[in-house]
């Protein structure tokens, strides 16, 4: 038993699957992104070469910052998205809940945010702490609304929390998707996943171009590569955790796999559209836009699903 | 090192940085990270902070006020890091080398791993002079 929770914890649904798949889709990215502008763009490798050279390089650390804090950060970063990956991994390719529910899952997802934001004022510098003070304004703008789709997706589900049990109710009676309350939900989780990822339009927080990568701008070497890592494997987090909740989940057979992969596609090929086609948004506008738009949406199709439709 | 070496080779993140030029050079440099030339197939990168380099691209003929700058600049770098020196400017002095405010060494105040002449030189010239550091660092 135990060691079948290793063995999910650091390969399969876990680190080694959601750190590999996310350097590929991350390469996904920067190709497409790349084709946008009429450029070859790198080579298939280039995200693990990026991740090797990082860890060679001299770690520096600030005199200035608070050591433990500037260091640990990164890393406790890491390992909530690995415990994120393992227990959305574990709902949807072995259909088990014995880990958590989506109440756990939320909560670590706020851990990761937080990690980024101490890990950005820990530094003493300006640029870093104005990115940290941003991106919790940003946690601020997109939590409402993405806890609010969480909640449609627990209603819709007969109000169970287990992730494994929301999976199960879509493939017994279809996916959330295909009704109305499901589809509107869907979308929002879209654009707050937009959000949580720091994708444009939303790289508030980490606009290169003003705030020179804001938090992680005094990072280097290892601690770095882990940031950057963690960065792609949340192009493997949201969207699985897209499908689990409103898409059907993922059955084992020959179509089901393939199915999963195209879906799976399709939303981070949209990511990529929506990145390349927007600019970057301001703050205030960001806030706005979360919380006099999106939310009042996504609280429509919290009582369109309480209503059942 | 060899082996890390030819790892870096593939991923090369540059941090621009000019210290006193006529600005034409850092010009040249930003043409050459337009779509046209596409640094990004071979793994090069532009980046905004120089924790994050891996190598300096320095334009300029150094003059007094800026050159204690560069020198804090390059000792903020994380190692190793090269210094490429873009233009003419940095190799002899070009058309400033009379210039009352030039230090007198540049070689004092950067460690200089490779010129790449021109005034300014043309962005295929740095794409050569990057193949050549490439080509150095993979032995
Ligand atoms: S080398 Fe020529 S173009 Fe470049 S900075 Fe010097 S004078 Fe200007």
């Amino acid at each position: 038993m135990s060691l079948q929770m290793v063995f999910y914890l650091l390969v399969f649904p876990g680190l080694l699957f959601t750190a590999v798949l996310g350097l590929s889709i991350g390469w996904l990215d920067r190709k497409l992104s790349a084709r946008f502008q009429y450029r070859v763009g790198p080579p298939f490798l280039q995200n693990f070469y990026d991740f090797i050279k990082l860890l060679g390089k001299e770690t520096i650390v600030v005199r200035d910052s608070v050591h433990s804090l500037f260091i640990a950060a990164p890393f406790v970063a890491f390992a909530m998205l690995v415990c994120i990956s393992t227990l959305i991994g574990v709902a949807l390719f072995y259909k088990q809940g014995f880990l958590g529910d989506l109440f756990v899952l939320m909560y670590l997802l706020m851990i990761y945010s937080i990690a980024l934001i101490l890990g950005g004022s820990a530094t003493g510098n300006v640029y870093s702490s104005l990115g940290a003070g941003r991106e919790i304004k940003m946690l601020l703008a997109d939590e409402l609304a993405f806890i609010l789709i969480c909640l449609v997706a627990i209603v819709k589900a007969g109000y169970e929390i287990g992730l494994a049990e929301i999976a199960a109710v879509q493939q017994a009676r279809g996916a959330f998707i295909a009704s109305p309350s499901g589809i509107i939900a869907f979308l929002i989780g879209l654009i707050c996943i937009q959000a949580k990822m720091a994708l444009p339009p939303f790289n508030i927080a980490e606009a290169e171009t003003e705030i020179v990568e804001g938090p992680l701008m005094e990072y280097s070497g290892p601690p770095l590569a882990f940031w950057y890592l963690n960065h792609f494997m949340m192009f493997t987090i949201y969207p699985f955790l897209l499908i689990l909740l409103f898409w059907g989940g993922f059955s084992a057979n020959g179509l089901g796999i393939l199915w999963f992969s195209l879906k799976y596609l399709l939303i981070v090929v949209v990511m990529i559209i929506l990145k390349n086609t927007n600019p970057r948004v301001r703050i205030d506008s960001a806030l706005r836009f979360f919380w006099r738009i999106a939310f009042p949406i996504s609280f429509i199709a919290l009582v369109l699903a309480v209503l059942g439709v | 090192m060899g082996w890390y070496n030819k790892r870096l080779a593939k991923s090369i993140w540059v941090f621009h940085m000019s210290g006193s030029p006529c600005n034409n050079c850092d010009i040249e440099i930003l043409d050459l990270l337009t779509p046209r030339y596409d640094l990004e197939r071979l793994g090069i990168k532009l980046v905004g902070s120089i924790r994050h380099a891996d190598v300096l691209l320095v334009t300029g003929i150094f003059n007094q006020k800026v050159a204690p700058k560069l020198k804090r600049i390059y000792e903020q770098a994380p190692k190793p890091i090269f210094v490429v020196a873009i233009g003419t400017c940095p190799a002899s002095g070009c058309c400033f080398k009379d210039s009352y405010n030039a230090v007198a060494k540049r070689e004092d105040i950067l460690p200089i791993d490779l010129y790449i002449p021109g005034c300014p030189p043309k962005p295929e010239a740095m794409i050569e002079g990057v193949a050549k550091l490439v080509e150095v660092l993979n032995g």
